[in-house]
């Protein structure tokens, strides 16, 4: 087993395709190891891979059979899918997300159903109606979240690959405490039909790997180079996602940003491994050169008026009626009262809450309205530094993995977690956390951004980087002290 | 310029009344998913993961929608928004699954049109809610045993149509929704029928003195299926405020549902439940942007309107205004007489007109006659046989039921039936027969009285049965009776 530990997800499929490797051993191996999950990163495992449907199956699938690890966000036919909520307790969906039919028919199918914070909603995974995610680098503190389940099991070895998805950083800030490689596409690149909605204008999907390489090929398949008729918003990606090969940044203009990399919540040794990680871009021949997004840092504000907005409208559909949890007496004032009551989680309350008021007649200007305004300079900011460089780089997350209760009592706190990924997701730009070094012994991501469907050039450079890292995020190799199981 | 005190009581009042009318339009699939459109299926058999809300799914508009929604904004003259925008529209109810309509705001796809004198002020693109049913007495949900949603009508596309307040009468405002409901059946983007809901329409009605220009306060009346009810509740919604006010009264800002059988108005629903709907942009669609070939392709499909036509008639044909918009608002019945029309070029426009929307239309009522055995040829044929006086008038309404009733020419009905007119040779005997048989009445017609006249042509035509034309049956005894 050890042996399959070491091989990425490519790698594996790889040996598949040579014949040195056979699918099912790949799955019962990974299926055995997710088994014995004690992190809280699965919250359903089927007994057998689902067979994709025959139409796509192929003999040799590109992804080579090698499973993947889904987030709970994401319907599939007849498997239990919660969103980590109560109040889909017990609904199997009667049809399956885009993005996992996709995969599953290029060769990658579902291992099993990652544990999520509630309706993606947090950022350490303890909003989770089921139970909190461990850290596979130290089982007290948190892998980070909405997309913790899937970073866990990654970082873990309890899957070769997962997808996620990333509302104002739920992926990049998992991959980034877990020490992998998250990759949140530009928004509309890959299909949202199927995938539970937090926030609609801002929810991508995208894979969470052990290295580049392999986010590349999971994106490759997500994009599979045609729009989803079932989603409107989603368009043709303009080009092929090639494998990355890059060993250098030879001729790239990297921007820093000081008001998010000098921004106070940024820890000092994340501040650390960030000015490191500059000096790596000088010598692999990128240049770099401080860049301004002035209205960045009103960023978390603007997210937190219009994700939560957004949100109050899509959970409206928990009501009880039609599938999950019902309460009530029979009237129908206290079944969606009940059912609401139970089945949502606290965050989830405040955010219904705080979204429904910011919608309210007479405050949705004050509110809504201003937080659209913020959204557009935020992208014209953008817009205006890319003129100047081809990418821009931050640290991912202010700080490393924290401690398990540590932020649940001060939502602001919580909030601040995703002060240096919100920007590009209110931009709907493409951005990707690499692993960049560690502080306290835990790892720390640097996130690399490009303008909208700059996937290729992104991937290229974050290549180049993570062999001049040489950062080992092969779980086999993990120090025994953080290994998981104990 | 003087002004006239008047009290409360005795000042007059005129309304002001606005419509607002939801239109089910007849595509193929439902407004944002692939589920046929459904018409007193079982329920709950056309409903997919979309419909239905769950978790995840997504809306895709239908392009057979919008192509009927541009079709109708053209037809009704309006001005169209470049880029309109989807909104939702928040709010619990167990018809709507999603926990928001999916509707139009604040850039609806048209605005600012025109049908006939009343202008239109806005008309957008949404999807219907289900149908609930309630068990027990109350038929509402409040007091209902139970409640069942059946999901086949949530998602039909619909179009909402406002008007302007342009109307100041229940009859103009019944007059008026005729003409819209004539014009949207001809572009054939709905089954356009009040009964089964497929046209929906509600009002806003307030009073003011007459001669000032500002707006009262308006109430808005629903729940009124049909022509008859719709002018009813106006007409009494009207009598209502202005008995308010007469007495010193205001009139509250509310809605009102309307009782056909008491006629009555009730309030539907109190102010503490008045909605904040908090509409948003809908993130999950793109705004909707007709392009040239999309605009151009919505012009091509529209055919002739009701108001043209009828405007064409009554230049071109010098048909009588009712009866020309009796035959533009029912386009079968205008389609008929045209066909009729150019059928046979020597047809006498007027007495075919009148054959139309008279004759056939007591025998056929509400049915299309093209569906009927009688055809447009035959007609046009009967009417040349009247006007050549081939046939008298009653012996005419005859061959029209043999024709009605089995098909067929009616040059072979008359003479199968031997309805044809009774020549001067056989007529000429009736007549002195007739004569002879009303001595009193010949002698009044003598004396000047040309009333006596009917007892003696009454007798002509009980003997021939009606197949005597009757002025020459006039013209004959006058002759006989020496006032030739
Ligand atoms: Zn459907």
């Amino acid at each position: 087993m050890s042996e399959l530990l070491e091989l990425t997800a490519a790698r594996a499929a790889e040996c598949v395709r040579a014949g040195e490797l056979s699918p099912a051993e790949i799955f019962s191996a990974y299926r055995e190891r997710a088994e014995a999950d004690d992190l809280g990163a699965f919250l359903w495992l089927p007994e057998e891979p689902p067979r994709p449907a025959a139409a796509t199956t192929s003999a040799d699938p590109p992804l080579g059979g090698v499973p993947l690890a889904v987030k709970d966000i994401f319907c599939v036919e007849g498997a239990p899918t919660t969103a980590g909520s109560r109040i889909l307790d017990g609904y199997r969906p009667p049809y399956t997300a885009t993005p996992v039919e996709r995969l599953a028919a290029a060769g990658a199918p579902m291992l099993g159903k990652t544990n999520m914070d509630e309706f993606a909603m947090g950022s350490s995974n303890e909003n989770s109606a089921y139970m909190p995610v461990r850290n596979p680098w130290s089982p007290d503190r948190v892998p980070g979240g909405s997309s913790g389940g899937s970073a866990a099991a990654v970082a873990a070895g309890l899957a070769p690959w997962s997808i996620g998805t990333d509302t104002g950083g739920s992926i990049r800030q998992p991959a980034s405490l877990c020490g992998l490689v998250g990759l949140k596409p530009t928004y509309g690149a890959v299909s949202r039909y199927g995938m539970i909605a937090f926030a609609s204008s801002l929810d991508q999907c995208g894979p969470i790997t052990r290295d580049v390489t392999d986010a590349a090929l999971l994106l490759r398949h997500l994009v599979a180079g045609r729009r989803d008729p079932c989603d409107s918003t989603s368009v043709d990606f303009p080009e092929e996602i090639e494998l990355p090969s890059s060993h250098d940044l030879g001729g790239l203009r990297v921007g820093v940003v000081p008001e998010l990399s000098e921004a106070a919540t940024i820890d000092a040794g994340v501040k650390a491994v960030f000015d490191a990680a500059l000096e790596r871009i000088e010598e692999l021949g990128g240049g770099v050169e401080e860049i301004s997004l002035p209205h960045s840092e009103h960023g978390l504000s603007a997210y937190y008026v219009l994700a939560p907005a957004e949100a109050s409208a899509n959970l409206s559909r928990y009501d009880g009626v039609r599938f999950g949890l019902r309460s009530g007496d029979g009237d129908l004032l206290s079944l969606y009262e009940r059912t609401r009551a139970e089945g949502f989680g606290d965050e989830v309350k405040r955010r219904i809450m705080l979204g429904t008021y910011a919608l309210s007649s007479g405050y949705y200007e004050a509110y809504y309205g201003r937080a659209q305004r913020v959204r557009t300079k935020i992208a014209e900011d953008f817009r205006a530094a890319f003129e100047r460089v081809d990418l821009v780089v931050t640290p991912t997350s202010p700080s490393v993995a924290f401690r398990l209760g540590e932020r649940t009592a001060d939502p602001m706190a919580m909030y601040m977690s995703d002060y240096c990924t919100v920007p590009m997701s209110l931009a709907g730009l493409p951005a990707v956390s690499i692993p960049a070094g560690l502080s306290e012994d835990l790892p720390v991501g640097l996130q690399i951004t490009g303008p909208a469907f700059t996937e290729n050039r992104i991937l290229a450079a974050a290549h180049a980087l993570e062999r001049a890292f040489g950062f080992d995020s092969s779980p086999a190799r993990r120090p025994a002290a953080a290994a998981p199981g104990r | 310029m003087t002004t006239v005190t008047t009290t409360p009581t005795e000042r007059a009042y005129e309304p002001v009344i606005g419509l607002e009318i939801h239109v089910q339009l007849r595509t193929q699939t439902k407004m944002f998913c692939g589920c046929a459109l459904s018409f007193g299926d079982d329920p709950n058999t056309h409903t997919c993961p979309v419909c239905l809300g769950h978790p995840g799914t997504l809306p895709v508009p239908n392009a057979e929608a919008i192509h009927f929604a541009l079709m109708i904004g053209l037809a009704l003259e309006c001005e169209l928004a470049p880029r309109s925008i989807f909104h939702r529209k928040n709010y619990f109810y167990p018809d709507l699954p999603k926990g928001y309509q999916i509707s139009q705001f604040d850039i609806p796809l048209w605005r600012s049109g025109r049908l006939g004198d009343v202008r239109v002020h806005r008309v957008h693109l949404e999807e219907d809610a289900a149908k609930l049913v309630h068990a027990g007495s109350s038929g509402r949900i409040h007091g209902a045993e139970a409640s069942v949603v059946d999901f086949n009508r949530g998602g039909t596309p619909l179009v909402e149509i406002v008007t302007e307040p342009d109307l100041s009468s229940s009859e103009q405002a019944g007059e008026w929704l005729r003409l819209l409901r004539a014009t949207l059946k001809r572009l054939g983007v709905s089954d356009v029928n009040m009964d089964e809901g497929s046209l929906r329409c509600d009002a806003n009605v307030s009073i003011r003195p007459v001669g000032t220009a500002t707006l009262g306060t308006k109430t808005e009346l629903k729940n009124m299926n049909s022509f008859r009810f719709l002018e009813r509740g106006i007409a009494a919604e009207v009598a209502r405020q202005e008995e308010l006010l007469r007495g010193g009264g205001e009139v509250e800002q509310e809605t009102l549902h309307f009782d056909p059988r008491t006629g009555g108005l009730s309030a539907l629903r109190s102010k503490e439940e008045s909605h904040d709907y908090r509409y948003f942009p809908e993130p999950d669609l793109v705004p909707l942007a007709p392009t040239q070939a999309m605009i151009d392709r919505a012009r091509t499909a529209l055919p002739e309107l009701p108001g043209a036509r009828a405007q064409r008639l009554e230049r071109e044909l010098g048909l009588p205004g009712d009866v020309a918009r009796l035959l533009a608002f029912r386009s079968e019945l205008g389609d008929f007489y045209e066909s009729a029309l150019s059928a046979d070029g020597a047809t006498d426009p007027h007495t075919l007109a009148s054959w139309v929307t008279v004759e056939l239309v007591a025998r056929l009522g509400d049915v299309d006659p093209a569906e009927s055995p009688v055809a447009p040829e035959a007609l046009a044929e009967l009417v040349r046989l009247i006007s050549a006086r081939s046939v008298s008038g009653s012996a005419a309404k005859e061959v029209l039921d043999a024709m009605v009733a089995d098909g067929g020419r009616p040059e072979a009905i008359v003479v199968e039936r031997g309805l044809g007119l009774a020549g001067a040779g056989e007529l000429d005997a009736v007549v002195d027969r007739a004569i002879e048989a009303n001595p009193d009445a010949a002698e009044k017609v003598r004396a000047g009285t040309a009333k006596a006249m009917g007892a003696i042509v009454g007798a002509v035509m009980r003997e021939t049965k009606g197949r005597a034309d009757g002025g020459e049956v006039q013209r004959m005894v006058r002759e006989r009776l020496g006032l030739g």
